[in-house]
């Protein structure tokens, strides 16, 4: 075990971890930030996206000593009032069902729209086809991601 | 203090300054008088409804929520006849109380059709007794008076909040009869309302059974035996009691189960445990499965489900037989959350908190287990990822609960995605076989279905359409007891059954150079005018989102280059008419579109009910496609999503998703509209390619098809 100083969501945080753990499980486990979720532990269904220095990563694959020195965003931290574009966007076209998958789902898109405010559906369909979700909510979920890009710009 | 209720009333009482009304779960006993000094906290948060005196109203929804959108629909009902304002309702999730709730499960999509109308009268009585109480103060007759967004309003217009009323309200004698409004007269269903749980679930706060936390409260995986059929030899654990933050390694009833301060060192120690399985007897595998399969098939013994008429007589006579059989494979649920649960066990009681659509059989399992009365288990409900069948069953509530006994600490145990995809409770292997017969003008005359499966009990449903439409029937089914453990999946049976059923009438229709939309309404017109036997659907609803998806799809007309399938499907008392269309473009297959047409009756929330018949289109084309789990050394070889291919964002056709809102009371839609999709796809293929698929998933089956999506 050793100890970390990690910047999540504006915060420094010290975290007393083995140096292999991956940044899901001390995010969930230690900081108490679950909005992170653990879908498949190897990249794939995309549950446990969180942004590092802006870039969408798979939080489930990244050991802790990855993120050292670099800012890290949780669903949590993505807006101060829920207010972030995608969400607003989310919430206006009643995207989840379940909800599992919408944190990672959301962080992939915002990441996107800072990247690329206007991208075409290719470039959506791009992004967003990392992601799973079981409830198959994906023809809102492309809604939202245009609907998010427009309240950007506003 | 009396009160006059009817048998869906629990109580209706003066509580610090508000009003509460209950159920009464055993619908037709006597009333009950609960006493002011009875009226306590646990009355409060247990009970259905609750009015303030500063007018907020809490409704709380008994059911599980696994995304259904039941919580949202269930307030939307009570909302709607005490005439609230929508923004001004909090919904909260109860937890499990029998004493209060009845049928607190999600299954069967059978909590809207169930709850229908004792949820409008919990709604009405209210109502009722607030503008009752707005009566009497005003000194005016009741039907002078009115309400709207949670005021009673009189002919001068002048307005009481409910919270005002409250106390009044509450000694309100309540008539035998609470009207209820009329379809009409409905403001909050039929719109489109946003699910009650956005706000949480959007900023990562909503608490999934896997984010519930307790202080002092250890973590544990297990490790189960890697194939069916295997039990415990042995196992070392020096290793792993050796990594920081592994507390101790234990084991019970042939699984080994790692108790530890995180997950992390958790899934490191799995990976340096040494255990030794043994092979009681032969393990399961594909191979294996195809004999037992054919030996069903031809030997049974098949159980008998349903005949009609001498099916025999009529192959005989038959002008022409068709003949089919279809296969499909065990499935995995994979919600996106895997199993997990927490449990504090003490010596005579226990407190549950986690995910699961039946938590009275938790309750039940676990008092047995641990031999500790049920009035001493809580059941708390969380929010749930998904479930499609998978926390129908609490065996990961029970290890849970038998872990925190034996480590004597609260714990709260996690599978991991390769131990949800590889710990059983899928759904069964099935494989059907269909045989038909015609005449010269092309009217089917006798029909026979085979139904033999992997633990699937009754692989048929008997009653299905077309039965009831055609003479002579035979039904039978067989079954295998296999170690390899299932359990109901999103449409148990009918989630395969559909499609092989739908495909198969559509070779009837070909075979009988008759239309499959045309066949199928010749085949209703005679169950409505000479029914053969029990039926169990309503011809007439059935007829109708034939034609009206007919219409909307321009069935017959597509244009040219595209390729129409149908389907049709009566399921869990909604009816549900499919058309996919698929486009060729230079020999290659792509699915543009699917239209669906749904009666569920009244349809409750625009946006809760779009999202199921989206979701479930999306779950039916994506484990047609790719759905597959392979057995060897009685383990499946599929352990997580990078070989267990479910759909994505970029596979999804266009969907045209209409509803036959003809105001019959409601009936469920978490299931219904999945079971055709299949069907309808697989006769699009077969429109496009002139081939016909029997066996899912369809991307092996055909690689012609294989990027259909």
């Amino acid at each position: 075990m050793s100890e970390y100083s990690l910047s999540i969501n504006g915060k420094k945080l010290k975290v007393d971890v083995s140096e292999d753990t991956p940044l899901l499980w001390v995010l969930r486990d230690t900081l108490d930030l679950t909005g992170t979720k653990y879908g498949c532990g190897m990249a794939q269904c995309g549950a446990c996206t969180i942004h590092i220095d802006g870039m969408p990563t798979r939080s489930c694959v990244t050991p802790v000593t990855l993120a050292i020195g670099k800012e890290i965003t949780t669903i949590e931290g993505l807006s101060e009032n829920g207010d972030h574009p995608v969400q607003q966007a989310w919430d206006t076209l009643d995207v989840p069902q379940c909800g599992f998958c919408q944190s990672g789902q959301m962080m992939t898109a915002a990441a996107l729209l800072k990247e690329n405010p206007n991208p075409d559906e290719e470039e959506i369909s791009m992004a967003m086809s990392a992601h799973i979700c079981r409830c198959g909510t994906y023809h809102r979920i492309n809604e939202a991601v245009k609907l998010a890009a427009k309240l950007q710009k506003r | 203090m009396k009160n006059n209720r009817r048998d869906f009333l629990k109580n209706m009482l003066l509580t610090s300054g508000g009003l509460v009304i209950g159920f009464n779960s055993l619908a037709n006993s006597d009333a009950e008088i609960i006493s002011m000094e009875n009226i306590k906290d646990e009355l409060l948060s247990n009970a259905f409804l609750t009015i303030d005196s500063n007018n907020i109203i809490t409704i709380f929804s008994p059911n599980p929520e696994i995304g259904q959108g039941i919580k949202t629909a269930f307030a939307v009902i009570v909302a709607e006849e005490l005439d609230v304002d929508w923004e001004k309702v909090v919904v909260k999730q109860a937890d499990l109380d029998i004493k209060r709730f009845e049928r607190q499960l999600t299954g069967g999509s059978g909590a809207i059709k169930h709850s229908w109308e004792r949820l409008r009268k919990a709604g009405a009585t209210g109502r009722y007794a607030l503008v009752a109480a707005a009566a009497k103060k005003w000194n005016v007759s009741a039907t002078t008076l009115k309400t709207d967004k949670g005021f009673v309003i009189n002919d001068k217009g002048e307005k009481l909040s409910y919270g005002e009323l409250v106390n009044d309200a509450v000694s309100v004698e309540i008539p035998k009869e609470i009207p209820l409004k009329s379809n009409k007269e409905f403001k909050l269903i039929g719109q489109t309302i946003k699910s009650v749980d956005n706000k949480t679930v959007l900023t990562g706060k909503a608490k999934y059974g896997m984010d519930y936390k307790q202080a002092g409260m250890l973590y544990a995986q297990i490790v189960r035996p890697q194939g069916f059929g295997q039990t415990l030899k042995d196992f070392d654990a020096t290793e792993a009691k050796k990594i920081d933050g592994v507390i101790d390694v234990i084991s019970f009833k042939d699984k080994v189960a790692i108790i530890g301060k995180s997950n992390w060192p958790i899934m490191k120690a799995r990976k340096v445990l040494t255990i030794n399985w043994t092979n009681t007897k032969e393990l399961e595998s594909d191979q294996k499965h195809n004999q037992i399969f054919t030996d069903l098939m031809k030997n049974g013994p098949f159980e008998l489900r349903r005949k009609d008429g001498d099916v025999e007589k009529a192959f005989a006579e038959a002008h022409k037989i068709i003949e089919a059989e279809y296969q499909c494979p065990f499935l995995s649920h994979s919600p996106m959350e895997p199993m997990n649960f927490f449990a504090d066990v003490k010596k005579d009681s226990v407190k549950l908190v986690g995910p699961t659509q039946t938590p009275q059989s938790a309750q039940n399992q676990v008092s047995k287990l641990l031999n500790i009365p049920v009035e001493n288990i809580t059941v708390e409900l969380t929010k749930m990822g998904g479930g499609f069948g998978r926390r129908l069953n609490n065996d990961y509530a029970l290890e849970a609960a038998e872990v925190s006994s034996l480590i004597k600490a609260p714990v709260k145990l996690m599978w991991t995605r390769e131990d949800d995809m590889s710990g059983g409770i899928y759904r069964p292997a099935v494989r059907y076989k269909f045989k038909a017969s015609i005449d010269k003008a092309g009217n089917v005359t006798g029909f026979a279905l085979k139904g033999v499966g992997l633990n699937a009990g009754n692989s048929t449903r008997q009653d299905n359409f077309p039965v009831g439409a055609i003479d002579n029937v035979l039904v039978e089914s067989a079954d295998y007891k296999s170690d390899i453990t299932t359990g109901p999946w999103r449409a148990p049976i009918t989630n395969f059954l559909a499609y092989a059923e739908q495909a198969f009438i559509d070779e009837i229709a070909f075979a009988a150079g008759k239309d499959p939309v045309k066949l199928r309404l010749e085949l209703l017109k005679k169950a409505i005018e000479k029914p053969v036997g029990k039926i169990t659907y309503e011809p007439a609803r059935f007829e109708k989102v034939i034609t009206t998806v007919a219409e909307r799809a321009k069935w017959g007309s597509a244009k040219k280059g595209l390729h129409q399938g149908f389907s049709v499907y009566f399921s869990h008392n909604s009816y549900v008419a499919q058309i996919a269309e698929v486009e060729m473009k230079k020999g290659k297959p792509t699915l543009k579109k699917v239209f669906a047409v749904t009666d569920c009756g009244i349809v409750i929330n625009q946006s809760g009910a779009r999202n199921q018949i989206y979701g479930a289109i999306v779950d039916g084309l994506g484990h047609a496609m790719y759905g597959n789990l392979n057995f060897e050394n009685g383990a499946p070889k599929q352990t997580n999503f990078d070989q267990y291919r479910l759909i994505r964002f970029n596979e999804v056709p266009e969907i045209d998703a209409y509803f036959v809102d003809n105001g019959i009371d409601p009936t469920g839609l978490g299931e219904p509209a999945l079971p055709p999709t299949g069907g309808a796809l697989a006769n699009a293929i077969f429109k496009a390619t002139g081939k016909r698929l029997y066996k899912q998933p369809f991307a092996q089956e055909d690689e012609k098809v294989a990027e259909i999506l």
